[in-house]
């Protein structure tokens, strides 16, 4: 692969409604801020992918109320339907394929529509909508089969939201900073056993933005290039029943994969930060199972020893995760905008001493069905 | 005992509910409809870099790039650029009902501005009508408005 | 370095207003199974896959996880790409992507729509801006009785003019089983009495709503010339999606997204004279008038000059330069797959598997795509690897 690197990023902050603004401005804000992250004009951007979901939108060809914010009048154009992680993947394919560079731009409003409905329409409309699943009660099915496989335990979970609600206070983008403890995650109200409030990620409103660019085109931006070391995606079956949900078989997959792209023989020790999908609490000792960080059933135990805390061994989420603030779209975009800063050293009061190597996963349909692996590096 | 394949019924499922939403309209759309409701009038913005009026108000001029803050007060007339009468039925989504036909579609220049307005236009008849013609717009009672699109009534040729 | 690029295998399935018989995925898998086929390849060569449609038609959120059973995707990378009508011409683009850029060296592009599912007019509206267009916007032919009343205001184009388009797209339908308009030809006169829509546009000016998928596989250069005898290399892709909001639609300077879109895809295909070098063309030609104006934004004759063009036979079969040998857009509209079916039928231009409807020697074909707010999206394909 040849070499091309992340020059440019911003983000909104995220909150629970951002009722002043429609997706347009916060798209102009993400566009503008990433050019001048980059020190780019609007002439540095050579073509332009967006990310956005009709659903979500409440809107059909909803990358239509975007492309004049983002700068596309008179550039080449796409629309990615689907998490940021998958939309960055084409925005970089098109750097490798011939533009010098590409602006990724995400957006979504939770707030706008109704999560239940939008996410029941991923399931099948003949055999499963009907029954009413939703994001919510089929992770509680997979968080459920996960820890009875395992044994993983609830308190292992809610160590999860209190580690990830901690790190989103030194987050100005999160959405839900929060000094709680495991007894107030274990006491929050039961939204679908064994998922409690506090295991779930919050409605969010926010925008985010990338500049991707070949080798020559990074030289020209102000920012030290955040090189594209490896990237894969893989997916699943789609029926719940025809997968096993305790084993996430297409992150192994998408993992393999970028690892290997980036030359990463073994991730717990080469990988200084990762930044995963943690609509659930669950999802994240499951996801570092499936990236290899830990053996099947380990991950429950690499969260209780403390190793993905900011000072362990391997912190996780230190952005706050998808747990803080949970743009759907945006969300996996911003995995990588944080693995980005952790290795530029701009993460700020976040920020991971000395990364050199970063992950950032992002994930589409139902219970992580497909994943997104990211490996950045500094060199 | 074999299972006779030969006369399956083939079926189908039915979903007909709407999703709701909430949409922002803006700072600049929000200001619009407060115009209308306060002084009747339409209220567009004005590129500093191709001086183009744009109505229904926005922030950014597209082929500009540019972020606009000047507002321009405009008012209720206009002028027909392109128009069509519609005969066919469709479900309209902001209603779920069939919408009633015919009735017409009208692309109107706010006067002032350089764009496109839609909206309808209560002539039906399309030889009554015509390209060019002055348009006014009907709105509702003020304290019957909501802050939607459906604030203008529609409208009407100045004969 | 971009690598090159061609298109060495295509399928679509057989195309009805209603088909019953078959749920989405499965309707998806007669695609894929047929441009497997095509290229003599299984699903396990396949590296990635991009799949797309517009959502709200079968109310499928997840389009790209909700069909592998049927794309193929299982275990494989796959994503979604939507544009609205131009979804199907952005599917293809992004499969050359994917197989530019290196990482891939076959790949699947699948675009389908099963139009029976919903109410395509309602549908559509709901692209409109919720908050200012979509109390007046009642789908897509008001606003294209918009653009064709004031293209014959301009140039004195007739009604007439605009059914003889009609008329070619059902002649060439007669030559493609696959159409859903096949073997129903129609005259000039049947095109002006029927019912009128919206004015100027009446019912056989305007395309149906049909069920059906497309299917391509885009390989590498190294791979295309194993896979297929002649394979399509895709010479150029250019994308213009120039406005947001339909109020900002100049229906006066023509297609704009098209003319700019057309000049970047013929500069980076070194095609300087596109009228002369362009052999066959699969355009996305919604309704009938779009036959006379829109070939003027592309550069094949000048404005106001579409009607002779058209009159004198140019875009038949047999003429200089034959538009839609396959029906086009008004035979066959299964919208998420009816870009990428141009692709496709462009692609089987070059390839010379077009049978009755085959034009002769075609070194240069072009494909467009059409959709959103007056978008246009462009591929030229070549029967010669690209410089």
């Amino acid at each position: 692969m040849d070499k091309i690197a992340i020059v440019g990023a911003s983000q909104t902050k995220y909150e629970r409604r951002k009722k002043g603004e429609i997706f347009y401005d916060m798209i102009y804000e993400v566009t503008t801020k990433a050019m001048e992250d980059a020190d780019y004009t609007l002439e540095d951007i050579d073509n332009v992918i967006t990310v956005s979901n009709d659903f979500l939108d409440g809107r059909t060809i909803s990358c239509m109320a975007v492309q004049e914010a983002a700068g596309a009048h008179d550039k080449n154009v796409s629309t990615i339907e689907g998490d940021g992680a998958f939309g960055a993947f084409y925005g970089a394919m098109r750097v490798l394929g011939g533009f010098g560079t590409t602006l990724v731009v995400a957006h979504s409003k939770g707030s706008e529509g109704d999560p239940k409905i939008i996410t029941n329409a991923m399931f099948d409309p003949i055999y499963h909508r009907l029954l009413g699943l939703d994001a919510i009660s089929s992770s509680a099915l997979q968080a459920s089969v996960y820890m009875e496989r395992y044994g993983i335990t609830e308190q292992q979970c809610a160590l999860v939201s209190v580690k990830n609600h901690k790190n989103a206070k030194n987050n100005p983008y999160a959405q839900l900073p929060m000094d709680i403890t495991v007894d107030d995650v274990m006491r929050s109200k039961k939204i679908a056993d064994p998922i409690k409030l506090l295991d779930c990620s919050p409605i969010s409103d926010g925008a985010a933005a990338i500049i991707i660019a070949n080798e020559k085109r990074a030289k020209k931006a102000r920012t030290k290039p955040i090189w594209i070391k490896g990237v894969a995606h893989c997916s699943d079956a789609y029926f719940l029943g025809d997968r096993d949900l305790a084993d996430p078989i297409s992150l192994k997959d998408a993992s393999k994969k970028a690892y290997a792209m980036a030359g990463i023989k073994d991730p717990m020790s080469e990988i200084d930060v990762v930044e995963l999908y943690d609509a659930f609490t669950y999802m994240e000792p499951l996801w570092l199972e499936g990236m290899g960080i830990c053996d099947a059933g380990q991950g429950g135990q690499l969260i209780e020893k403390g190793i993905t805390v900011m000072d362990g061994k391997l912190p996780v989420n230190p952005s706050g995760g998808v747990l803080s603030a949970h743009p759907v779209l945006v969300a996996g975009l911003v995995r990588i905008i944080e693995a980005a800063l952790q290795i530029r050293g701009e993460a700020g009061d976040h920020q991971i001493k000395g990364a050199k190597t970063a992950l950032a996963h992002g994930i589409n349909g139902p219970c992580g069905q497909s994943h997104c692996v990211w490996i950045l590096g500094s060199k | 005992m074999g299972i006779d394949r030969k006369d399956t019924e083939l079926l189908t499922v039915t979903f007909d509910k709407g999703m709701p939403y909430e949409w922002s309209i803006g700072k600049y759309g929000s200001r619009f409809f407060q115009e209308i409701k306060e002084h009747k009038r339409f209220l567009g913005t004005r590129c500093p870099k191709c001086g183009r009026v744009l109505v229904p108000p926005r922030r950014i001029c597209g082929p500009c790039f540019q972020e606009l803050d000047e507002l321009v007060e405009l008012s209720d007339t206009g002028t027909i650029m392109a128009f069509s009468v519609v005969n066919y039925p469709f479900i309209d989504p902001a209603t779920g009902i069939q919408r009633p036909i015919p009735y017409t579609y009208g692309y109107i220049n706010i006067d002032g501005s350089d764009n496109i307005f839609s909206h309808i236009i209560n002539e039906t008849d399309a030889n009554k009508i015509k390209v060019g013609m002055k348009v006014r717009a009907v709105f509702k009672e003020s304290q019957e408005m909501e802050g939607n699109i459906q604030d203008i009534k529609h409208f009407e040729i100045i004969r | 370095m971009a690598r090159r690029v061609a298109i060495v295998g295509t399928g679509q399935t057989y195309h009805k207003s209603h088909r019953l018989d078959v749920n989405g995925r499965e309707l998806i898998n007669e695609a894929v199974t047929r441009a497997l086929a095509d290229c003599e390849l299984s699903i396990a060569d396949i590296d990635a896959i991009i799949i797309g449609n517009m959502d709200h038609f079968e109310s499928i959120n997840y389009v790209d996880t909700w069909s592998v059973e049927g794309s193929g995707g299982y275990m494989k990378p796959i994503m979604k790409v939507t544009t609205g009508g131009t979804t199907g011409s952005s599917v293809a683009i992004a499969g050359y992507y994917h197989v530019a850029s290196g990482l891939f060296d076959k790949v699947l592009a699948i675009g389908w729509e099963k139009n029976s599912e919903s109410d395509t007019t309602a549908a559509i509206v709901t692209c409109s801006d919720p908050i200012w267009d979509r109390f007046s916007y009642s789908g897509a032919i008001p606003s294209l009785a918009t653009e064709a009343s004031a293209y014959m205001e301009q140039y004195g184009a007739t009604q007439e003019d605009a059914a003889r388009v009609a008329v070619r797209e059902r002649t060439h339908a007669l030559n493609n089983p696959y159409a859903q308009m096949y073997n129903r030809p129609i005259t000039i006169k049947d095109v002006m009495e029927s019912p009128m829509l919206a004015y100027p546009i009446k019912l056989l000016d305007v395309c149906p709503r049909t069920d059906g998928a497309c299917a391509v596989v885009f390989a590498a250069e190294g791979v295309a010339e194993k896979i297929a005898v002649r394979p399509a290399w895709v010479k150029s892709c250019s994308v213009r999606h120039t406005t947001t909001w339909f109020g900002d639609v100049d229906y006066n300077t023509g297609m704009l997204s098209l003319k700019r879109a057309s000049k970047e895809a013929f500069e980076k295909a070194g095609i300087k004279d596109p009228v002369e070098e362009i052999d066959v063309a699969e355009l996305y030609l919604p309704y009938s008038y779009a036959g006379l104006k829109w070939i003027e934004a592309i550069g094949f004759c000048g404005p106001g000059e579409g009607p002779k063009f058209i009159w004198d036979g140019n875009t038949d079969m047999g003429g200089k330069l034959p538009i839609n040998p396959s029906g086009g857009v008004m035979c066959t509209n299964c919208i998420g797959a009816t870009a990428l079916l141009r692709v496709a039928e462009a692609a089987i231009q070059i390839m010379g598997k077009g049978e009755a409807r085959q034009v002769p020697d075609v070194t240069n074909a072009m494909a467009t795509g059409f959709g959103g707010c007056w978008w246009s999206d462009v591929v030229i394909l070549g029967k010669d690897k690209p410089n």
